[in-house]
């Protein structure tokens, strides 16, 4: 028989839920099939079956929250392997087998089965390492569990044992969250009673935002650059860029400016463009920008790549297509991480000005306020100009003040007078 | 800018064509240039044409051992111009396999000469077409894989002349039979070459400037192959410094210098095999301002220069020379710029020489390892008490394993003897998968074969060996 494990659906996955079984015990399945729908942090996804064979057992039911990674999920029926003989899968496997053998029917054993398997499984989790790796980690007396993989697959090789060792690697898997837990107060030791609040369960998003963004905030060193640009030309020309693309259905937006105006800025001061390595400065080669989507429950940053090199109709379409499907959580992996720079866009909601928290591994983030008419003294003369404010936050890491600065000129510089992006 | 494709590679040796194949394979658009012929050195004028003639040399001289396996023949010959015409014809055979294979994934070949000029985002690449003309192409990515060809020292007459004076690629392709020969440089190529000649029954001197002959070996290995070599009837000239060679109308006149002693070698002919060059003139270097290292382009992890742009992989971007080192770059540098993540390891680069008997190796010497502080676990096993090889009468040779003896890591092997570069492929994957002393003594070999004796090398290294 072969075991279904919850696949990890991006690198950086460690658990999702399973939102959604299509199939049944009993089902024949194909290779390729779907075969399931795993809800992680940042999307659904649609989980295809790699081998064929009948399904003997769902052991993980519908619904299930914080499934790991390479957990069991489902069982098939091997070629030729007794049907009846789940419970000699040994010990981690027996509570799962246990209400299967009370409960021939094909449905019942779905809901007693779960919890149990789970807990067991995730310490009894096979872990992948190369022989040395194994070697290395028990003369260093370190736990493989411990240790991020970076080989193929995830594999753990020499390398990871040698930085976990000597402390150089972001020793992962939650090691570092065990060693320093923060200490808070319930709510009720706050004096906020029981019974006055609706409790919402944490869902993997939320999860992911608070673990990354307090890292991001608490370890990047990090600092708002604000400049104001005057966007008169710039709404001008976009009306004009408009009504000629209004036959293709196209409508550009401010922020789809914005961001081809920032790929411009990140490829004239490419110092911005980049990322803060224990092993040295990653120059990117290409301006990938992330836009910032509210979504349902939390964000997501779906990523324009190389918008350096891409028309404004292109950006527009692009936008908007990731924002309808970041919204209907429709996105792939590989659209949504791996940016270099991010630019986030409160302007619609009237905010003046915001610093948002570093993205990280990116060096710089950018937050776009509203575009407002306010009175702007030229030529010593009180006048009226639509003004938005842009503030700049910069990992002082990888990018100085004077960097982000020079960035921050282009970029107005580019806004002040849009048809300089032609160049 | 337009570009007009999203890769360009400069040069169709193993380099360059492997990287353009995986190009295509990750959806790349992409052309290659070549200004001469498809498949490069490697499988024009070296890995492969050298082999057909290798391998005609075997023949011959297992014709001479016949009465050894109960087995007689008339009178052995050979025609010199068959042999070479052989070679030839099968180098043109994998030549018009490249081209079929460029054409299957779709990869534009330009003929003609390359030159960079500086670019927006990557280097303009204008080409001196073949067919007459120029043409100027930009992509978004440039790989230089332009390789490298023969050394030559002028001042001392270290310099081919396709008539007395041979580099590989006129002694491949050689204008008659030397019935002499004195080669100078003991690394794989001049081996090879020295192995062939001899094989057919020229009278051959091998010159070498350092200790011993195939100096990257491990000492044991170039021990036994001088040796080995040395009952062929070949002869050497170890710490020999040439001080000039001089030709003429009937052959070579070698002066040397050995053990303070000066010294006169006189031959039909001479072959020079005193390193590699990289094929980096009129290409633009200067212009781009691209960073070199002792000749060789400099390049980082993932084969980029310091041009925006432009990467280089193979010869041209330093040691070891090797066709599969180049594809192996080939591949990993199209994959990084494709935007895969990096999930290999440091994959150790096997080292093989196709004289008779064959050499073969893999990562670090046992001298090597004791230079690096290492302590070592060192086992060895002789073929000639492996059964096979003593039933194919082919017992020349050991192989020898070197392992770190605080980790259990394989980290070198070497071998010498009858197929043993078919052999060293094991010790790389073991390698590669990052084994230690345990898998591989767990590691079924089949019986009866060769390679049981890279277990029992295994085995002795850790006490445990079973057949000696």
């Amino acid at each position: 028989m072969t075991d279904i494990l919850m696949p990890a659906l991006s690198p950086t996955m460690e658990e999702g839920a399973l939102a959604k079984w299509h199939v049944k015990p009993g089902d024949t399945i194909e290779a390729g099939q779907v075969i399931a729908e795993i809800e992680t942090d940042k999307a659904t996804m649609e989980v295809e079956a790699v081998d064929e064979g009948v399904v003997e057992a769902i052991l993980v039911p519908e619904g299930a929250q914080g499934v790991k990674v390479n957990t069991p999920i489902a069982r098939l029926k091997g070629e030729g392997a007794p049907a009846a003989k789940p419970a000699r899968q040994g010990a981690s496997a027996a509570p799962a087998a246990a209400p299967k053998a009370e409960a021939p029917k094909a449905e019942a054993p779905k809901l007693a089965a779960a919890p149990a398997p789970l807990a067991a499984k995730a310490d009894g989790q096979r872990v992948f390492a190369s022989p040395l790796a194994r070697r290395l980690a028990q003369q260093a007396g370190l736990d493989l569990k411990a240790v991020q993989g970076s080989g193929p697959r995830g594999r753990i090789v020499k390398r990871d044992v040698e930085a976990a060792a000597s402390g150089k690697a972001p020793a992962a898997r939650g090691a570092p969250a065990a060693a320093e837990p923060r200490q808070v107060l319930s709510l009720e030791q706050m004096g906020i009673k029981p019974g006055s609040y609706d409790l919402i369960p944490l869902d993997g998003m939320r999860r992911t935002v608070a673990k990354r963004l307090t890292e991001s905030f608490r370890d990047v060193p990090h600092f708002p650059l604000t400049i104001d640009v005057e966007i008169d030309r710039l709404l001008e020309a976009r009306t004009r860029i408009n009504a000629m693309l209004e036959k293709q259905g196209v409508k550009v937006s401010v922020n789809d400016i914005v961001i081809k105006a920032a790929a411009h800025a990140l490829k004239a001061v490419p110092e911005a463009n980049a990322s803060y390595t224990p092993d040295g400065i990653a120059m990117h080669h290409n301006a990938d920008i992330s836009m910032a989507v509210a979504i349902d429950g939390g964000l997501i940053t779906p990523i324009i790549f190389k918008a350096e090199t891409k028309s404004l109709s292109q950006i527009a379409k692009e936008t908007k297509d990731l924002a309808e499907r970041a919204r209907s959580r429709k996105l792939k992996p590989e659209e949504f991480q791996g940016g270099t720079f991010s630019v986030s866009n409160l302007g619609m909601f009237g905010i003046k000005h915001f610093a948002s928290i570093i993205n990280e591994p990116q060096g710089c983030i950018m937050s776009v306020g509203a575009g407002e008419q306010r009175p702007v003294v030229k030529n010593g003369q009180l006048a009226v100009a639509t003004v938005m404010s842009v503030t700049l936050t910069c990992d002082h890491r990888v990018v100085d003040g004077a960097v982000g600065a020079r960035f921050l000129q282009v970029f107005k510089a580019l806004l002040d007078d849009p048809v300089t992006m032609l160049a | 800018m337009a570009q007009d494709f999203d890769l360009i590679v400069i040069g169709s040796g193993p380099g360059g064509y492997v990287a353009a194949i995986r190009a295509s394979q990750l959806g790349l658009k992409t052309a290659i240039v070549e200004r001469e012929n498809l498949g490069g050195i490697c499988l024009n004028w070296g890995c492969i044409p050298t082999k057909a003639l290798l391998k005609s040399g075997e023949v011959f001289e297992k014709l001479s051992h016949l009465g050894d396996y109960g087995v007689s023949a008339g009178n052995a010959s050979f025609d010199f111009k068959a042999i070479v015409d052989r070679s030839r014809k099968v180098a043109k055979q994998l030549n018009s396999g490249v081209g079929f294979l460029m054409k299957k994934h779709k990869i534009e070949v330009i003929e003609g000469t390359a030159k960079l000029e500086k670019g927006a985002s990557a280097p303009k690449v204008v080409i001196d077409l073949k067919a007459g003309g120029s043409r100027t192409v930009q992509a978004k990515n440039v790989i230089l894989a332009v390789g490298a060809r023969a050394r030559h020292i002028p001042a001392i007459g270290l310099e081919g002349d396709g008539e007395r004076v041979w580099t590989y690629r006129d002694a491949m392709n050689a204008p008659f039979f030397p019935k002499s020969l004195v080669v100078i440089g003991s690394g794989a190529i001049g081996i090879e070459f020295a192995s062939f000649y001899r094989a057919l029954g020229s009278e051959v001197t091998v010159v070498e400037a350092l200790e011993r002959i195939l100096p990257v070996e491990d000492a044991e290995v170039s021990a036994a192959a001088q040796k080995a070599f040395e009952k062929r009837g070949l002869k050497f000239r170890v710490a020999a410094k040439v001080t000039k060679l001089d030709k003429s109308k009937t052959g070579v006149t070698l002066s040397l210098e050995a053990g303070g002693k000066a010294e006169q070698l006189q031959a039909e002919a001479a072959i020079v095999a005193v390193g590699i060059t990289a094929n980096l003139e009129n290409i633009g270097v200067e212009a781009l301002g691209l960073d070199l290292d002792r000749g060789h382009v400099k390049t980082g992890k993932h084969g980029q220069t310091n041009v925006p742009g432009l990467y280089a992989i193979g010869d041209c971007a330093g040691p070891p020379w090797l066709a599969h080192k180049a594809s192996h770059e080939g591949v990993h540098v199209v994959e990084h710029i494709a935007g895969q993540k990096d999930a290999g390891v440091n994959a150790p680069i096997p080292g093989c020489t196709y004289s008779q008997p064959q050499v073969a190796s893999v990562g670090l010497t046992e001298a090597a390892a004791k230079a690096e502080g290492r302590e070592v676990k060192v086992g060895r096993f002789p073929f000639r008490v492996n059964g096979k090889a003593i039933a194919s009468g082919e017992t020349e040779g050991f192989v020898k394993t070197v392992f770190d003896a605080k980790t259990g890591a394989l980290i070198g092997a070497h071998m010498i003897g009858a197929e043993v570069t078919e052999m060293i492929q094991g010790f790389a994957v073991a390698m590669t998968l990052e084994t230690t002393e345990e898998d591989l003594m767990n590691t079924v070999f089949p019986h009866p074969t060769m390679s049981e004796a890279m277990h029992e090398a295994v085995l002795d290294a850790y006490g445990k060996v079973l057949h000696i």
